[in-house]
């Protein structure tokens, strides 16, 4: 307890971890979004179109959130305009749109040498130089995303899940589609000074992946995905403190140890269902499980229970021992 | 009364193409009407002309007298093609059926006591009750029907459309759904839906849409589901055998081995 309470001495550190707390669970929670709508890579690219941004704000006398918001959110606008005809991919649009803007930064910077240490706490994070002023924009991100998550939880839900049908539903999925990349641009530049234009975009995927692990409910996986984006940065700052490693890296890496761990429990639970269900139907030669899922029935991680008893196991080991010591798959009994 | 469905001199298609023009087509009230066509005829465009999801280049939509893009949120149940939904989210049975309670009044996350009920009398009546808090993907073809269905008939619509409701599930199944469609139907809902299968259509739907860019005819399954019309909808040789109520409609000719194996 004392070696926890040890770093909470220093002002820097406290400053981190809050900051380190409210980012992790702004991502936490937008990350769920960005996932199920096919978005990772947006949150990589608006984080560079933020830091060219950022860099213009400088060269204009601009305050820094002021150039990164209005670059980033031009990046989200853009984007939104060039995919809306379907003729050209979200992924090829970020890649034209926030890279193009993040090359105008680096040219700037290559131009004016003085700026390249000014913007590295923005390119790697520099989350123990966070100023209370930092602290106070990472609140007000934080505290009106969730908000605005909390009051659109069901037209999100339902145009995330399926938009067409929510637009027959009566829900303006364009207007939900605008204020969400509006949302996400917020809270990648709330995160810049805390984790790093290079870093965001593990943030923001690493709760909400490693949350859907362990649930198969949406509701749910959004409360597990806003938790562990806490417990990351709060985990990943001490973590940072003890082996006086970057803060940054840190989170991100110890967010990447707990979806390790939750993918390897997931396994372990899959491995103990269907061994379960072999031993129900009374021998190992019967594979069968039921699609409707009576009891523990399947609970792969993507395969179709069809898949299954068509002989698809997941595990060498297993299929072996459905099949029967001659090698052939006998028929239930 | 006005119609359910009527389309009025619709022209409508995407930047390169027209997919039908001029079309005019009236559904009246409470019918039970399948669309049925070649594959790329426009049948889902037509669908999405409909719904008001898809722009028109000339003409106009209304659905029972209103323009449809003033329709009230909640009045048009749609169910999509399952090809299209991505078994993967992370939704219950219980979350799909609860998002075609919503109306756009409530902010609330959460559903209320009247929601929670609303959605287990949907899910008793389709006969889901026992997955209602299964992962989507842990449930077979047919209660994965029954979830879209409970979903859009949710929000007590006027007007029922299905994309493809027959593909993907075994025979015994498509009956069930086709059965449970006529249930609904007998309420007074006007049910709209398209299929490839013929079959099907012909010893369940009482009324049959030919669509190929255009309708090519539309009636009765035993007055239109000729060879001829079959033919001109599809442009190959199809063969319609009946036996009591019962079709089978095939195309072509059988392929021939040279193995013998026929």
């Amino acid at each position: 307890m004392e070696a926890l309470l040890e770093p909470l001495e220093y002002e820097f550190f406290r400053h981190g971890l809050l900051a380190a707390l409210l980012v992790g669970s702004l991502c936490g929670v937008i990350g769920v979004y960005v996932i199920l709508r096919g978005m990772s890579y947006v949150g990589h690219g608006l984080s560079h179109a933020a830091f060219g941004g950022a860099v213009v704000g400088f060269t204009l006398n601009l305050n820094f959130y002021a150039g990164a918001g209005a670059m980033g959110l031009l990046a989200a606008l853009l984007i939104n305009r060039v995919t809306r005809s379907g003729e050209i991919k979200s992924d090829a649009a970020i890649g034209i749109v926030t890279t193009a803007i993040f090359a105008l930064g680096v040219v700037i910077i290559s131009r004016v040498r003085t700026f390249t240490q000014s913007f590295e706490a923005a390119l790697f994070g520099n989350i123990l130089g966070i100023t209370g002023g930092d602290l106070l924009v990472i609140a007000l991100v934080t505290a009106g995303t969730l908000c605005a998550i909390f009051l659109m939880y069901r037209p999100l839900l339902f145009s995330t899940f399926d938009s067409e049908a929510a637009r027959v539903s009566g829900i303006r999925t364009d207007i939900v589609q605008l204020v969400f990349s509006l949302l996400l641009t917020l809270a990648v530049i709330a995160s810049m000074n805390v984790v790093g234009v290079t870093m965001i975009a593990a943030t923001l995927i690493a709760p909400a992946v490693t949350a859907r692990m362990l649930t198969d409910s949406f509701s749910r996986m959004l409360v597990y995905s806003w938790i562990l984006g806490a417990v990351t940065g709060v985990g990943g700052m001490y973590l940072s403190y003890f082996f006086n490693a970057a803060s940054g890296a840190t989170i991100v890496l110890f967010g990447a140890l707990l979806f390790c761990l939750a993918a390897l429990l997931r396994q372990i639970r899959e491995r103990s269902l269907l061994r379960a269900n072999l031993h129900r139907h009374g021998s190992l030669t019967h594979a069968h499980v039921h699609p409707s899922g009576h009891g523990e029935g399947y609970h792969g991680s993507g395969d179709s229970p069809d898949a299954i008893d068509a002989g698809a196991h997941p595990d060498p080991a297993l299929f072996e021992a459905v099949q029967g010591h001659d090698g052939r798959r006998h028929a239930a009994p | 009364m006005d119609p359910a469905i009527r389309l009025s001199d619709v022209t409508a298609g995407y930047a390169h193409d027209v997919t039908f023009s001029r079309l005019s087509l009236e559904i009246p009230r409470g019918r039970f009407a399948g669309i049925v066509g070649p594959t790329g005829c426009g049948k889902t465009t037509l669908l999405k002309t409909i719904l008001g999801t898809h722009r028109v280049f000339h003409g106009s939509v209304r659905l029972e007298g209103a323009p449809v893009e003033r329709v009230r949120p909640g009045a048009i149940g749609y169910v999509p093609q399952l090809g299209s939904v991505d078994w993967s989210f992370p939704v219950t049975v219980e979350e799909v059926i609860m998002m075609g309670l919503y109306t756009g009044r409530s902010f609330r996350p959460w559903p209320s006591r009247k929601e929670r009920a609303r959605v287990r009398e949907l899910a008793r009546r389709l006969g889901i009750h026992d997955c209602l808090h299964h992962h989507i993907l842990h449930t077979s073809g047919g209660q994965r029907q029954r979830a879209f269905l409970a979903r859009a008939l949710a929000s007590n619509p006027r007007l029922l459309v299905l994309d493809e409701p027959t593909t993907g599930v075994d025979i015994m199944t498509q009956h069930e759904i086709l059965h449970l469609l006529g249930d609904i139907n007998d309420e007074g809902i006007t049910i709209l839906l398209t299929t490839h299968d013929l079959n099907a259509v012909a010893s369940h739907l009482p009324w049959v849409i030919c669509f190929n860019h255009g309708v090519v005819a539309q009636g009765r399954p035993c007055d239109i589901f000729t060879s001829e019309v079959l033919t001109r909808t599809y442009g190959g040789d199809i063969v319609i055998v009946r036996h009591e109520d019962h079709y089978l409609i095939a195309s072509g000719t059988p392929l021939r081995f040279s193995n013998g194996v026929h």
